[in-house]
């Protein structure tokens, strides 16, 4: 991927720099609360964050399993931030991969960096922490934070057309990830109906049950998704059955992508401290048979 | 906020309290509107009170203003319908057509701001210089179909109905004016399209005839990567386009697909498919372009 000159040799034929229309950009004209939304989206991926890092380099009781409460049969519930565990150090009931596992770190630490990177690159993502973040722009018709003094360190703007944030263009290369480890979370959700040897149903099954179809909806819903099952076709009519997916499926969960964002978001972490409350003995997931 | 002159409605131009009773709710209040006056030279926001009326839309407060106490204010209006894209303004600073913000939407107890479209230059009052986008309207690469077949052109209904959304623009150019690549860095005008003209890209190329891959020149030319998806064109079409997820978002997959995916271009090799179009080929299709071959032949 290279960095490329978008400016092309021949300039859009506009005069720039003349006076223009009404008062100056730095004054907020609005008088909404146009700051709210932006700042509980703020403070609402500040908390996920702080979240996911206290609970990436936890590296224990993210197994409610042989190592959680044993009143009962023992459960097979793995956070979904530890998922694959495939480390030396995850519990042998959980443990994917070759014999074992390989390293030492915390699982999370290394499982994390795909729906991180995956939810980094996502169209609903970028623009939430490009207005709540960035400010560029805070809100509409709010002027970008630093754009008013001429000459300023904010003064230019080149958008996603160089390093590093033209590297969004590989959104689709991590939905491709983000489909396996939906698959992976879809199987955690089987495993969290296995109790003992046997099968049955707690309260953290249900959770991670609505974990797993919160992810696919998050995932089936995503724009590069959206256009590599046939928003990218020039004409339906040669593809019906691609036709049908996009309009059916994917479109449908696209209209409500921002929604699945949140939900999906809330609920992984919610999982994750379910398993954790009852791993560590704190709450007894109650079991329905 | 700077305010100027503040004027009283005189007994000409006042409603007759008769008919604001009938009208019910609204007698008895006064509206402050705050429009902005001004030219190339400097302008200001000028205070007029009216009293209100029900029903009304900010454009009928604005004719009252203009017909009563301002008869030199510049307004642009035409359809007064929301049809013909000519009242846009910033209406307490939210980028809104003029006739069709109801008054009753707003808070009538502090004084509502009317000001022109920021991002173009000042004409006079509320009327702005929208010139750009007729610029950037000639560097489109126009709509090329194939000869016609033998019996003439079909198109499936389902490749009809996807380019409809697209084809209720109505040109107001306000998502053009909150857009702040061009609204907070004028510089990039000189290479940037905006959302209205993504929405015509997003139309030709999926238009079931059409035959021109514009890729490479959405990229290039029109500077899609400028865009940070942060919906704004979205949010005050008035028309209700989806302009960011329906045509923006498909337009930069595209280039993705053109430009950036390594899978792709090694599918394009091994299956021997064409390479994109660069974008020089797509702008020889350009009104810009053809209009300049015919003068050079002339
Ligand atoms: S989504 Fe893109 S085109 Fe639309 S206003 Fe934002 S930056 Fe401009
Ligand atoms: S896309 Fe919407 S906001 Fe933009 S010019 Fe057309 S009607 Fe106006
Ligand atoms: S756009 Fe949000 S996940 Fe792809
Ligand atoms: S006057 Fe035509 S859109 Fe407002």
């Amino acid at each position: 991927m290279s960095v490329v000159q978008e400016n092309p040799a021949v300039p859009i034929p506009v005069e720039i720099g003349g006076v223009r229309a009404g008062p100056p950009r730095s004054q907020i004209l609005r008088r909404d609360t146009w700051w709210f939304w932006p700042g509980v989206q703020a403070l609402g991926l500040l908390a996920f964050v702080g979240y996911g890092i206290w609970t990436a380099f936890r590296g224990d009781f993210y197994y409610a399993g042989t190592m959680g409460h044993v009143s009962s049969l023992p459960s097979h519930y793995l956070s979904p931030f530890y998922s694959p565990c495939f480390v030396s150090s995850c519990p042998t009931d959980a443990v994917w991969g070759p014999a074992g596992g390989i390293g030492t770190v915390s699982p999370a630490l290394l499982v994390l960096i795909f729906p991180m990177g995956f939810r980094v690159t996502c169209y609903y993502y970028r623009k939430t922490y490009y207005r709540s973040f960035w400010a560029s722009p805070p809100a509409c018709a709010v002027a970008d934070v630093g754009s008013t003094q001429p000459g300023g360190m904010r003064s230019k703007y080149s958008g996603e057309t160089r390093f590093p944030l033209i590297l969004q263009n590989a959104h689709r290369y991590f939905w491709y990830v983000a489909v396996i480890f939906a698959g992976i979370l879809t199987w955690d959700a089987i495993e969290a109906f296995r109790f003992g040897s046997g099968w049955g149903m707690g309260l953290g099954t249900l959770i991670f049950v609505v974990n797993a179809v919160l992810i696919w909806m998050y995932t089936a819903g995503c724009h590069a998704c959206r256009h590599l099952c046939g928003g990218g076709l020039r004409r339906f009519s040669n593809a019906p059955v691609r036709h049908t997916i996009w309009r059916r499926i994917v479109t449908p969960l696209n209209e409500h992508h921002q929604l699945y964002a949140w939900m999906s978001l809330i609920w992984i972490a919610w999982t994750d401290l379910y398993v954790y409350l009852v791993a560590t003995n704190t709450i007894h997931d109650p079991r329905f048979f | 906020m700077a305010v100027g002159t503040s004027q009283t409605e005189g007994p000409s131009g006042a409603p007759s309290p008769a008919s604001a009773g009938e009208h019910g709710t609204a007698s008895g209040e006064t509206l402050h509107m705050q429009l902005w006056r001004g030219d190339k030279d400097g302008g200001q926001f000028v205070e007029y009170q009216v009293p209100a009326q029900e029903g009304e839309v900010v454009l009928d407060v604005v004719h009252r203003i203009q017909a009563s106490h301002a008869p030199d204010l510049a307004v642009r209006w035409n359809c007064k319908a929301g049809k013909c894209g000519s009242c846009s303004a910033e209406i307490n600073g939210v980028p809104a057509l003029m006739c069709m913000t109801r008054m009753s939407t707003l808070d009538t107890a502090s004084p509502i701001t009317v000001s022109p479209m920021r991002t173009f230059p000042v004409l006079r009052d509320l009327v702005t210089d929208v010139s750009f986008n007729f610029e950037v309207a000639k560097l489109i690469p126009s709509f090329t179909p194939a000869p016609p077949p033998p019996g003439g052109y079909r198109m499936q209904q389902v490749d009809v109905e996807r380019g409809q959304e697209f084809r209720k623009c109505i040109e107001c150019f306000l998502c053009q004016n909150v857009c702040h690549v061009i609204r907070d860095h004028e510089e990039n005008k000189a290479h940037y399209a905006g959302p209205r003209f993504f929405v015509r890209l997003a139309e030709l190329e999926m238009h079931p005839l059409d035959t021109l891959d514009r890729r490479a020149y959405v990229r290039e030319r029109m500077g899609v990567g400028y865009c940070n998806i942060t919906k704004c064109c979205t949010e005050v079409c008035p028309e209700g386009i989806h302009i960011t997820d329906n045509a923006i978002i498909p337009l930069k997959e595209r280039v993705v697909d053109s430009r950036y995916d390594p899978v792709a271009w090694l599918g394009r090799k091994i299956l021997r498919r064409p390479a994109p179009m660069t974008a020089a080929e797509a702008a020889a299709h350009t009104s810009a372009a053809t209009r300049g071959v015919s003068d050079a032949a002339r």
